[in-house]
């Protein structure tokens, strides 16, 4: 009678084994004696890392991860170091192509093992601003990096982001100064090639007061069909005062990683922040977005779309603080979903005692593309003010058999009746996209996935 | 020459008999209008013949070049050039009149020729603004979301829009004249006579003599409980409008005897 008991304990703790990240101290990077890492870098790291050993691995017992089960996280077998192919190292063209406009301003590419590829026009330099990889911002820009990096997402904040706080020497740094107002977009891509590779990144983009700024950031790995593979990032947004800023960022990774990223943007007095953002890669994600709107008349909007298939799950957790009166926020999520995939979308209003005259918008729909896809939405609303409006609407829908038919009986055949049908459900995000690019790499997306 | 001829066809709704062996020939070139009380299966029957998934057929054939049709999906029986212009057109949100047709012109291009690229842009503009021109409506049904927020009378036009840019050879048209108003009613039925010709067969289901006024019929059937109780020339149509159902109905009694 006792048998059955030892083996389910010997189960659990086989799990818990293969959940453990099989990292030490002496995989921090830049800390061995030979490097001549900033003290205030060394402290962030080091906290981080202890931060991470003290913070439990996140279970369904947390509220926020009640709806995304990491006990599949083969975190054991990661590496740090993943042998690349050579012919993995290139990024695919279409990454590199201009999504927004017809040229970049700027482009970097950071691929594991590799140099960074930084193209900056040499005339912004001379204005003072700052586009380029983080190992170079040490060197370049320390006390840029010592007043800015870890203000906006903290490393308490959550077991990934003390991690990446760890372990993050990959990324992208981004500055405009006071009043410049940059025409042509800045474009990034981390690619991300390598069997069981754990990649760590961070993103800071600064815009100082009355700049203005369009940034394109994508994440892209190939689907590799051997192992796990890892992601764990942190995005930290600035936006001045009376500043802008258009931030574009797509996710498609491969269908082998398991994808965690905090990401927040503050923004200041008059301040507008447009925020799109594309997810349709990764095998996991857990992503948690936010925009603190901390000045009087700031404005943040958010469009999001996403679109999975085959065992895919992709949890977006979305916060609207209003922290300040007379503050804008809208923000609309739409997913379809294939397949056995599913999604979350956790969403949450908060505005602050005294944040008078807000407006705060946010909206979920959903369209489930097969009996098995689910779609979990939950919007919400915590409102400590009281002249305030605020609406909400979050729906988990399918394809409409009788819209369906009247394709049909045009002679449209089904997969293609059932893209149209996508793309019409789709159309209120593209209208908030002002780009053809993206727009079209949506569309490129809703192809794929319908196959 | 071809023709859709129908045999015997019985159809369930929900477990329930709607069609009780419906018999009726629509030739290319002829027009045939089907009257008859509410809920006789006018419907069903349009819908059957185009291939609704909730319309289940227990018995008889429907012929159509050769092939009986029943066997085929809604976008192969679409192809081989039959029509319905729907008494409730459905709206499709976020997706336009014009890519709307442009794709339903591409699927059909593609099925007689794998390699087609698809309509060139300018001539299918071309050809769109010259069909609405002819029908009165505005250029901006182009760019609106099909019959998304379409009145009523709209919705009928797109439909004959959508008829005039796919050339059906079999048209079935459920109660497009409802809804009209008298000036968007003679428009329409214009722009159906326009297509007229060798080549198209239509089966208009109407309540109204009104329409048949501007398309004349070739022959009238009256539908009762399931079925075709009688045939006749365009003066049927009169004597219905003259004198109701009533006249009729110890006919379909004595038809179930
Ligand atoms: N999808 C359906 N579900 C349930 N009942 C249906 C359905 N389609 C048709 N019926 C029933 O079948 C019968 C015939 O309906 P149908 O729509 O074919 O009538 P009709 O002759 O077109 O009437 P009308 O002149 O009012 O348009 C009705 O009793 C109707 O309620
Ligand atoms: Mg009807």
């Amino acid at each position: 009678m006792a048998t059955p008991v030892i083996v389910t304990k010997k189960r659990r703790e086989a799990e818990v084994d293969l959940n453990r990240f099989p990292f030490t101290e002496n995989d921090l990077p830049g800390l061995g004696r030979q490097e001549n890492l900033p003290e205030f870098l060394r402290e962030y790291r080091l906290r981080g890392w202890n931060l991470f050993q003290t913070i439990p691995m996140p279970s369904t017992n947390d509220e926020a991860w009640r709806r995304t089960d990491l006990r599949g996280l083969r975190a054991s077998e990661l590496t740090l170091r993943a042998e690349v192919p050579k012919r993995g190292l290139r990024p695919p063209r279409n990454l590199l192509k201009p999504l927004v406009g017809k040229r970049h301003g700027g482009q970097i590419i950071l691929v594991p093992t590799q140099n960074p590829t930084i193209a900056v026009n040499e005339e912004w330099r001379q204005q003072g601003i700052v586009f380029t990889d983080f190992r170079t911002a040490q060197v370049q820009h320390p006390d840029f990096l010592a007043n800015s990096i870890g203000q906006i997402v903290r490393p308490e904040e959550g077991k990934f982001a003390a991690l990446a706080t760890a372990f993050a020497e990959d990324g992208v740094i981004v500055y405009i100064p006071r009043g410049v107002r940059l025409k042509e977009p800045l474009h990034s891509v981390v690619w991300s090639p390598g069997i069981r590779l754990a990649r760590f990144t961070r993103l800071l983009v600064w815009v100082d007061d009355d700049a203005e700024l369009t940034l394109v950031h994508e994440v892209a790995s190939p689907n590799q069909s051997e192992g796990q593979s890892f992601h764990a990032g942190i995005v930290e947004i600035h936006v001045g005062k009376g500043a802008h800023l258009t931030f574009v960022e797509m996710q498609s990774w491969g269908n082998d990683v398991w994808n965690f990223t905090h990401e927040r943007a503050r923004v200041e007095r008059d301040g507008t922040l447009d925020w799109i953002f594309g997810s349709v890669g990764s095998q996991l994600t857990k992503t948690f977005m936010e925009i603190d709107l901390v000045g009087e008349g700031a404005t943040g909007k958010m469009s999001g779309f996403y679109f999975t298939n085959g065992n895919q799950h992709l949890d977006h957790d979305t916060q609207q603080n209003h922290f300040a009166p007379h503050t804008t926020s809208d923000l609309l999520f739409k997913g379809a979903l294939q397949d056995r995939s599913r999604s979350v979308w956790q969403g949450m209003i908060y505005v602050a005692p005294g944040a008078q005259k807000t407006d705060g918008y946010q909206a979920n729909r959903n369209l489930t593309l097969s009996p098995q896809a689910r779609a979990d939405s939950i919007p919400g609303l915590e409102i400590m003010a009281d002249d305030v409006r605020c609406t909400h609407g979050a729906t988990v829908g399918k394809i409409d058999e009788e819209q369906l038919f009247y394709l049909l009986s045009r002679g449209i055949p089904r997969n293609e009746a059932i893209r149209l049908i996508v793309e019409g459900f789709f159309e209120p995000i593209m209208e908030r996209v002002p780009y053809g690019g993206v727009r079209q790499r949506f569309r490129t997306a809703i192809k794929q996935k319908i196959g | 020459m071809s023709e859709l001829q129908i045999v015997d066809l019985h159809v369930n709704v929900n477990d329930r008999e709607i069609l009780k062996g419906v018999n009726l020939t629509v030739r290319q070139g002829e027009v045939h209008a089907l009257m008859g009380p509410n809920g006789t299966g006018k419907s069903t029957l349009a819908y059957t013949l185009m291939g609704h998934p909730n319309y289940e057929v227990t018995q008889g054939e429907v012929w159509f070049k050769g092939q009986n049709i029943l066997e085929l999906e809604a976008d192969q029986r679409a192809h081989l050039g039959l029509f319905l212009a729907f008494q409730y057109p459905v709206a499709i949100p976020g997706v336009s009149v014009a890519n709307f047709l442009r794709a339903a012109i591409n699927a059909r291009r593609k099925i007689e020729n794998p390699e087609d690229k698809g309509i060139p842009i300018p001539e299918f503009r071309k050809q769109l603004k010259k069909v609405m021109d002819s029908l009165r409506m505005d250029h901006t049904f182009a760019s609106r979301y099909l019959n998304d927020g379409f009145s009523g009378g709209e919705k009928k036009r797109a439909e004959v829009l959508q008829m005039a840019m796919l050339r059906p050879e079999i048209a079935i048209m459920d109660e497009t004249d409802s809804g009209l108003d008298i000036d968007a009613l003679r428009i329409v039925a214009e722009g159906v006579n326009t297509l007229r010709g060798p080549d198209l067969g239509v089966l208009v289901i109407t309540h109204y003599q009104r329409i048949l006024n501007y398309i004349k019929p070739d022959f009238v059937h009256i539908m009762l409980d399931g079925r075709i109780v009688e045939s006749g020339g365009a003066d049927l149509a009169l004597h219905l409008e003259e004198h109701g159902y009533d006249w009729l109905k110890n006919k379909a009694e004595v038809m179930v005897r």
